[in-house]
């Protein structure tokens, strides 16, 4: 009589979670017809700031997507199994997240009824052009590791299946960062430590949404998280956040080490409206509270460690948004030297703020992202169950010792 | 001369379809009239033909469907002491000629080909105005990320959009040094035949290709009026640009990026 109380619970936690996530997706498809046929007038976007939140959350959903793959990755290509138990579930979110990002991007496009001739026609030397090869590889290399991890005849090439994937998300993450890395134009971008950065905050990213899918699967199923597991995954999302403190503080440092390039990091770090939010959004709540959170004694209780989880994911989207918005707010620096005014804004700083729309398109990623989610982890047994975690917990602390 | 093709625009293709008996008249002149080397399109339009320079300017004209030559490479010199201080003529023409006309509520939104830029010098408060536009690179940055090669280069040298396979992504937009694109915000409707615009699309300056190609002058250059730009081939020793070029200083904008333009600026 419990048991079919509880399943009927969860059935109707299913369909509540589905519906919320399709009525969100709903929501962007209706707001990407509308933009589609009035015209990117009705976003906050313009020729001054050209890329805008869609950007932001699309973005955020790509990298994201490639870094929670890494929990596959660390079970398949580096054999641990306890890790290789939560592959499903990392591939899963990797194709949701991906799907949603990639969906956000595709519709924010001016033209987006043409998006067959982004992919029948190819400009090699476009970043944006190996990234139209990189993105359907990614959805083709990870279902096919999917198959090898749940199908039993086919167990014998997940190792091989999750080192293509491993290889491949690293190309996927290189090819995002270098959408800016190979900018020559704006002081904010042009860097070739974008890709390596944009992959160790995938990293970060990826397993901090992973903590939180897999906190939340916990309390659907009235489980645990065991200890072995959680404190190992913990520290390296501690480590990998650090990593992530780094590489921007390079970043920025050897911007600001060239002459041409002080005037912006100066705005950008303290002299805007981004200035804050690279501070406190960024640094402060988004990096250094939750590596506080990780290795204070805080750290050994799961629920410190979800807040840590989110505290990250608001950080990338601050970092995101300091990164692309405040790249673009301000001036081309096209006659150094001179002070300039004109009709378009040269000399200017750009105020962006989005508009509702573009709002509204952004969350139709994440409910993709979400959907997906939630339908995959109940049609498919991508959570491992408890006794054979337990077992893979044993083979693992063996193999350590 | 811009009169004349503008008063041509609507018959090619509406009113010259609505009646054929005055279409077969003009095919038969033109037929007649082809063998004295000119082809009339539509009254008072003529196409030369190939290789003919067009009397009034000097410049070769170019067949419909005759690829664009390598051997020429376009350019444009601005000498910035004879441009004046608050004149906008240049891009009233710039606009007028390619449709751009839309009023848009934000102008960070509106499209704009061509500018005036006033400078300042901040060692002397020294103040210069010059026309700024794409600058038609010979390594452009737009064509190289450009994902559908909808951002091309034509063999002479200018760099256009093709606006059947842009599909609006601006990551042009992102990879310009010079701020000269623009992406459409709205639907158009009243467009001139000669340069298709749409919305969703990014659109810059073409250096009025489809009056090159006719051998005649960018409108900005027709329109100025201190003869303050110089139209012509960079490629040709002899034209009037190549010579003020050898003879003067002048200044590629962001010479630093080896963009190597084809729009230089004399008095900067």
């Amino acid at each position: 009589m419990i048991l079919t109380q509880n399943a009927r619970l969860e059935s109707g936690l299913f369909y509540l979670l589905a519906g919320l996530g399709s009525l969100v997706i709903a929501i962007g498809i209706g707001t990407a017809l509308y933009m589609e046929h009035s015209g990117h007038i009705v976003t906050g976007m313009n020729n001054q700031t050209v890329w805008g939140l869609p950007h932001v959350f699309a973005i955020f959903l790509i990298v994201a997507a490639s870094g929670v793959l890494n929990v596959a990755s660390i079970g398949s290509v580096f054999g641990k199994k306890i890790y290789k138990a939560r592959a499903p579930l990392s591939g899963l979110l990797a194709l949701g997240m991906l799907a949603g990002g990639l969906t956000v991007i595709m519709l924010d496009l001016g033209r987006a009824d043409r998006i067959i001739v982004a992919a029948t026609h190819f400009n090699p030397t476009s970043v944006f052009g190996w990234n139209v090869i990189l993105y359907p590889g990614f959805f083709a290399i990870v279902g096919i590791y999917l198959w090898t991890l749940m199908e039993r005849r086919m167990n014998e090439y997940s190792h091989i299946a999750g080192l293509a994937a491993f290889i491949w998300r690293l190309l996927l993450t290189t090819g995002t960062g270098s959408i800016f890395g190979f900018l020559v134009a704006r002081q904010g971008y042009g860097s070739a430590l974008l890709a390596p950065l944009f992959i160790i905050l995938s990293f970060a990213w990826g397993l901090a949404v992973f903590f939180v899918v897999q906190a939340a699967i916990c309390v659907w199923n009235n489980r645990s998280l065991q200890e072995n597991i959680f404190s190992r995954m913990r520290n390296l999302l501690g480590i990998f956040v650090a990593a992530t403190l780094f590489f921007t503080a390079i970043l920025h440092l050897t911007n600001a080490y060239f002459a041409k390039n002080v005037g912006f990091e100066s705005f950008l770090l303290f002299n805007s409206e981004f200035s804050a939010m690279f501070w406190v959004g960024q640094v402060l709540l988004g990096s250094l509270l939750p590596i506080y959170l990780i290795y204070s004694p805080a750290g050994n209780k799961r629920g410190w460690i979800t807040i840590a989880s989110l505290l990250i994911i608001f950080g990338a989207f601050c970092q995101l948004y300091v990164f692309i918005i405040g790249g673009q707010a301000y001036p081309l620096d096209i006659f150094p030297g001179y002070d300039v005014t004109s009709s378009f804004a040269d000399g200017a700083i750009n105020h962006y703020t989005p508009s509702v729309p573009e709002f509204f398109l952004s969350i139709g990623g994440i409910g993709i992202a979400f959907t997906v989610t939630v339908v995959g982890v109940r049609l498919l047994r991508v959570m491992p169950r408890q006794e054979a975690l337990e077992k893979l917990e044993e083979d693992d602390s063996d193999g350590a010792a | 001369m811009s009169d004349s093709k503008h008063n041509a625009q609507p018959e090619l293709p509406g009113k010259a379809q609505t009646n054929p008996a005055r279409r077969a008249f003009i095919a038969a002149a033109g037929v007649g009239v082809a063998g004295l080397g000119f082809t009339a399109i539509a009254p008072g339009l003529h196409l030369m033909a190939v290789g003919e320079a067009n009397a009034a300017t000097g410049i070769a004209t170019r067949k419909p469907g005759e690829a664009a030559s390598r051997a020429v490479r376009w350019g444009l010199l601005v000498d910035i002491n004879k441009c004046a201080p608050g004149c906008t003529k240049c891009v009233e023409a710039c606009h007028t000629e390619n449709g751009v006309t839309e009023k848009l509520a934000d102008p960070r939104q509106a499209s704009q080909w061509i500018r005036k830029v006033e400078l300042t010098d901040r060692r002397n408060g020294k103040k210069t105005e010059l026309p700024m536009m794409c600058q038609h690179c010979a390594n452009p940055p737009c064509v190289d990320v450009c994902p559908t090669g909808a951002s091309m280069k034509r063999a002479d040298g200018i760099v256009l959009v093709d606006r059947h396979s842009c599909i609006g992504c601006r990551y042009c937009m992102m990879a310009c040094p010079y701020k000269a694109r623009s992406l459409v915000h709205l639907p158009l409707t009243e467009q001139n035949p000669l340069v298709p615009r749409g919305q969703g699309c990014v659109e810059s300056c073409t250096l009025c290709v489809h009056r090159i190609d006719r051998g005649q002058q960018p409108a900005c250059v027709e329109q100025c009026p201190e003869g303050a730009m110089t139209f012509g081939d960079l490629n040709d020793p002899s034209s009037e640009i190549s010579k003020r070029i050898a003879a003067t200083h002048t200044t590629q904008v962001r010479s630093d990026l080896r963009l190597d333009v084809g729009v230089r600026y004399q008095g900067i």
